[in-house]
Parts: C-alpha cells; structure tokens; sequence
C-alpha cells in the first residue's frame, strides 16, 4: 500500500485518492459501514490506519459510524466517514448534530443511482439537495464535488481544511464515476498542500466557553480529557453549551451559523471557468459530469459556437456571486445533470429574466452524459 | 471530670460518622450553573445521579479524564449536571458517540446513561452491538418502564397488559429483559439494581466502572408522573414500596427462573466473565485475538 507522500505519478481509483486525502489533511479516525460504491474507501483505511496511529471501527449501520466519529472528533481527532445514498440518507440525524454542536468531521458521499436502494452500482447526482438539506432545520455545512481523481485528493484536503476551521461538517460529494474511475495522478508533495488544524483555546480552563462568541464567528475548540469540561448537546444552547430556551439566546445561536456562510463565503467558495473570458454560451455542471461539458466547450468551439463551462467545485454555500455573473454575461445557459434538474433550480433562482434560456439536460437511467450529448443539445437549443 | 468523659464520646461518635458519611456528591455537580434539576418530584434520577458520582469517586475517576455521555429523555439529561466532560448526544445513539471517544482516546473513562426507551427501542441495535464488541463502557440503563419525557408512551420494558398513552388498552407485546437481553448479545459484566437500595446502586455502579471490557448495569426506577398515575400507583412513595416488593437480592443458590416466574427481578451481578478480552486490548496489542480454527477439510 502506497502512502500519501508518494512522488511519483500512478493509477489509482477516486475511493483510493479519497482515503489518501484524508490522511494527508491529518484524519486519523475512521468509522464506517460497507455501502457500494464507496466501500473501498473503508477497506484502504482499515489497511493504512494501524501503521500510522490512527482508529479504524467498522459499526453497525451509518447512523452509528457518523455517531463515532463525532464522539472521536470531540476528542481532538480530524475523523471522517464514507457512504452512498442509503448510508447518507441514515447520517442525516448526525450531520445536524454535528452542525449543532459545531464539530469538525468529514462525510464521503460516492452518489449512486436512487432513490432507495436504486442502482448500487451506477452513478448518479441525485444527493445535491439532500447534501445540503438533508437533516432538519437550518444549519451550516460545506458540500464539494471532484470530478477527477487528482481532485478527490486535494478537495478531500480541502473539505477537512474547511470543516476544521469553521467547525462544520463538511461533505464530499463524489460520485460512481469519480470513485471508481482510475486515472494517472500525480499527487503534490507533502507540504506543499495546506493543512489547517481547528483554532484551540488559549484561555484558562475556568474561562473557557465551547461556543465562545468572537469576532470571527468561530468558537476556539478543546478535546474531552484536556481539562476544560465542557458539555455539549444537540439542544440550542448558550456559548458555555448548556441548553437554553432564551429567545435572544436560540436567536444568536441560529444567526452564528447563518453568518458561518455569509461571513466566510469568499472561503467557501470554488468555481473553475473554463474558456468562459468571451463565452456566449456556458456549459453549468459539477462533478464527473463537467469532464464531458469541458470535452463539449472544445467541440462547440471548434464549429464556432463560443461556450464556455463553469464548474462549482463547492456546490454549497451556492456559489451566487459566480452564477450571476456568468448569468449576465451569457445568454444561454444549459446544465446537464445526472439528476432532475436539483442544481438548476437553483441558478434559475438567480436568473431576473425567465429561465426560458436555462435549459437541463437531465438523464435519470445511469447513463453517463457525454459530450456528445451536450452538444447536440446545445446545438438544437442555439443553432 | 466533665472535659473527659464528654470528650471522648465525641470523638468516637465524629470518627463513626465520618466512615459512614458517603462521599459529597456535590463535588461533581455543576451546582453554580444548572440547577435546579428538571425531573419531577419523586423521581429516581436524583438518586441515581448521587450514588452514580459516588461510585466515580470510590473508582478513582477524575473529572478531566471522565466522559460522561447520555441520549435522550428524562435520563438523557443526567450529564448536564455533572462537573466532567460530557456529551449528550441524539435519541439512543449514546453508545455510538462513546464507541468514538473510548476508541479515539482509551485513556479516559467512558460512561453511558441511556433510558429504557432509548437504549433498547431506538438504539437496541447499538446496544446489542456494543455489548457485542466488548470495548471498555460502562452503560447504566434507567428503566422506568415508560417514555417519561414525552408524557408516558409505551417502552420496550412496559410490563404486559400495563397502560400507556399510546396502549390504552393494555400492553399486548411482552416486554425484554434488559439484563438477559445484554447477557445473549454478549455484554461481560451485567448486574442490576435498584433505586430502592442506593448503597446497592452504588456498589453494583462502582463494580460496573471497575469491569475490563462492556458493562451494563440496568437501574429499576419509578416514573409514578406517567407510569404510576396511568397504572393506578400515581405517588413515588407507592412506587418505591411496590419496588421494594418486586426485588430480591442475589443469593448463592438462588433459583432466578422461579424468582422469576414469581414476578420477583433478581438485584445483583447477574453475569461477570473476565476471560474475554476487551477489544482496546487487542487492538492496542496486549492481547492478540485468537484465529479462528480452521472449518475446511483437510487437503
């Protein structure tokens, strides 16, 4: 087995640069329940993580495994989890948890075909809302979507990076495709990547306030066992974490995860364009399906249709500011997605004109999208 | 003369009374910040709660290096009121965030309050896994026979044909055995007690805390609130007395299945095997796990 600090060029699959990722970014915790098409993901863990310290648990079901993750987490471990929609839909209960109480931990969601059981073995993008909607009320979280293999790896950083700084959850949202697509990467070598740990507290144990209110937004963090005794519950709390019903306290607690996203957005925020300086048309997609929207830009081009392809690289927060600048810019939109259309929704919510000129092209059977595809429909939309 | 014989008594009396004085339970509590407590009037979580941070004390635990988790309900909120780290998690997932914290950093002392409801309905599945797995926890279920929190809905501990808000006709399924129950999924230590017996409590807690490997201990409780005033007992004293009634201390030679049959629960260490060992250990390399013998034939 290979480690994260490998130099030299090699194939390997999306699951595999995932774990690699992970332990990059410092996780040293993982507990997980087998699902397809993400179970590799626990199998190179379970291998890699006795030689260099770190836990690996299989549990009873996915409710259980986010559950031990975060009780890890809590203790100052970086810990992260791997599942497919039906693991998802069961870690729901804890991402609101884990948003709740503000504890740092990372969820690996290889989307397959839904809903229910679906189609184990295929790809799909139907997890996007779910992703950020998933688990109930309002609450913070960053989703990011790869789309290669090499970005496994450093978004997998990425999402660590972010869940750690702002004391979130943070979600992969990889697919089929990605996960089990083998390609020729190059990993960066160690250090060249930043890694970001969680802020700690430098005050006095008697001082100390789990949920501090700073400046930033964002509470310093202790571990059980460091001498701070502090409480934490899923129940709205004040910052010193014991449950409160106080209007004005619930009230603060809500606005400090809605400014967790509005405060942060400009780290929050991932958009690759792509040939989009002149573009008149674009090309909207995320994840394994924006290769073929690239593959589509070139062809397009080459008949003399000027597109261009925007890619969010974090789906959530949406990227607002990008998409209404691409809306103003363009006056044709089309966004193929391998769902109904959850994403679209979205920028058409951006859009003051109509959404006559944001098109979907949505495939529901498992079948990839390829450029092909995108660009007889853009040609039928436009020409 | 007096000074002598008035002094001396005096000692000998303080001495006495300070063995049998229990430690001060208020040591760990976060009095200055959260009390006072939400349970009713009557109820045995109080009691719990003393003879639960006394048995702490008597295990040598430190508050810094002690993790205290719960899920939710009425028992749910035992550790909100004590002084060390503690976690209060989602409804019966209790077991699953200790798993983390107990795998994550062994060095601390992990302890688990569940209710019925939440420790064998909704989190069964954690609860026989945990038991299963072995790993260092001490998880005391409270059973009151009843969701209290919620106003009285039935449990996977609800006696047959006993009412509920949600049985008004009686119970029709039987209820589980939280001891036999833990015993079949494999748990190494298993006793229970009662909050009729606080000195028992913190006895059968404290040997609980002290077990190498999954211990549960099951506490018979009251909740006269819901339980009682449904099922015709609605004062706590009542309920005490009936507790009383229905318990029997373990006796060497004690047939439980008649104990049982008589409608009598058994208090005590119901079941100890310290021959299996702890899944920490193996995994930190104390002790390897055995292979399997081998089941193919021979070539």
């Amino acid at each position: 087995m290979t480690t994260a600090t490998t130099m030299e060029p090699r194939l390997m699959t999306g699951n595999e640069a995932v774990t690699l990722g992970a332990i990059a970014a410092g996780a040293r915790f993982y507990a997980g329940y087998p699902i397809t098409p993400s179970t590799e993901v626990a199998e190179i863990a379970a291998a890699m993580f006795p030689d260099i310290g770190g836990v690996f648990i299989q549990m009873e079901d996915e409710i259980a495994s986010l559950g031990a993750v975060i009780g890890a987490s809590l203790t100052g471990l970086k810990s992260f989890t791997a599942t497919s929609g039906p693991g998802f839909s069961l870690m729901q209960e804890h991402i609101g948890f884990a948003a709740m109480a503000e504890v740092p931990c990372v969820i690996i969601n290889v989307m397959r075909g839904g809903p229910s059981t679906g189609l184990p073995t295929h790809m799909s993008q139907g997890d996007v809302m779910q992703a950020k909607y998933g688990s109930h009320g309002d609450y913070p979280t960053v989703v990011l979507a790869p789309a290669s293999v090499l970005e496994c790896y450093t978004l997998t950083i990425k999402a660590f990076n972010l869940s750690e700084k702002f004391r979130m959850p943070a979600i992969i949202l990889s697919d089929e495709l990605v996960g089990h697509m083998c390609e020729k990467v190059q990993l960066p070598p160690e250090g060249e990547l930043e890694v970001v740990n969680r802020l700690r507290p430098t005050v006095p144990a008697d001082w100390y306030r789990h949920y501090e209110s700073t400046p930033t937004g964002i509470s310093p963090m202790a571990g059980f066992g460091e001498g701070y005794r502090f409480h934490v519950t899923g129940l709205a709390h004040d910052s010193s974490g014991f449950p409160t019903e106080v209007p004005s306290e619930t009230h603060a607690l809500m606005e400090k995860f809605k400014n967790k996203e509005i405060r942060n957005i400009r780290d929050l925020t991932m958009v690759e364009s792509y040939m989009m300086e002149d573009a008149e048309i674009c090309i909207f997609s995320y994840g394994s399906v924006s290769r073929s929207a690239r593959r589509a830009v070139r062809i397009l081009r080459d008949r003399n249709i000027k597109a261009g392809a925007l890619r969010p690289q974090i789906l959530w927060p949406f990227p607002k500011q990008a998409v209404e600048t691409m809306l103003d810019q363009v006056s044709y939109v089309l966004i193929p997605e391998m769902n109904v259309g959850q994403l679209r929704k979205e920028v058409e919510r951006l859009s003051h004109d109509g959404r006559g000129r944001i098109k979907g092209l949505n495939v529901l059977n498992s079948e990839f999208i390829t450029a092909a595809d995108i660009v007889e429909r853009v040609e039928h939309d436009v020409l | 003369m007096s000074s002598e014989t008035v002094t001396e008594p005096v000692v000998t009396v303080a001495s006495k009374a300070a063995k049998n004085i229990p430690y001060d339970a208020r040591l760990w509590l976060r009095h200055s910040k959260k009390f006072p407590h939400l349970w009713c009037p009557g109820c045995g979580l109080g009691i719990i709660l003393g003879s639960s941070i006394r048995a702490f004390h008597d295990a040598g635990f430190e508050k810094d290096t002690t993790v205290v988790v719960a899920g939710i309900g009425c028992t749910g909120r035992m550790p909100v009121y004590m002084d060390c780290n503690t976690l209060h998690t989602t409804h019966g997932r209790a077991l699953t965030f200790a798993t983390g914290v107990k795998l994550a950093k062994p060095h601390l002392d992990v302890v688990v309050y569940m209710g019925d409801g939440d420790a064998l309905a909704i989190g069964g599945n954690h609860f026989i896994h945990s038991a299963r797995r072995n790993l260092n926890l001490t998880a005391i279920v409270v059973n009151n026979s009843i969701y209290g929190m919620t106003g009285g809905q039935v449990s996977p501990t609800t006696p047959h044909g006993a009412r509920s808000t949600t049985t008004p006709r009686g119970q029709f399924a039987r209820p589980f055995d939280t001891c036999d129950l833990a015993i079949g999924a494999g748990a190494t230590f298993v006793a229970r007690t009662s909050i009729t017996n606080a000195r028992h409590m913190q006895k059968m807690i404290h040997q609980g805390l002290k077990h190498d490997g999954f211990s549960m201990i099951e506490i018979v409780s009251n909740c006269h609130t819901s339980f009682g005033r449904l099922n015709g007992i609605p004062s706590h004293l009542d309920m005490f007395q009936q507790l009383k009634e229905r318990t029997v201390l373990v006796k060497p030679d004690m047939d439980m299945e008649e104990e049982k049959s008589e409608g009598r629960l058994p208090l005590g260490v119901l079941h100890c095997d310290t021959t299996v060992p702890n899944y920490l250990r193996q995994k930190l390399g104390d002790v390897a796990p055995k292979p399997a013998k081998a089941t193919g034939r021979e070539p």
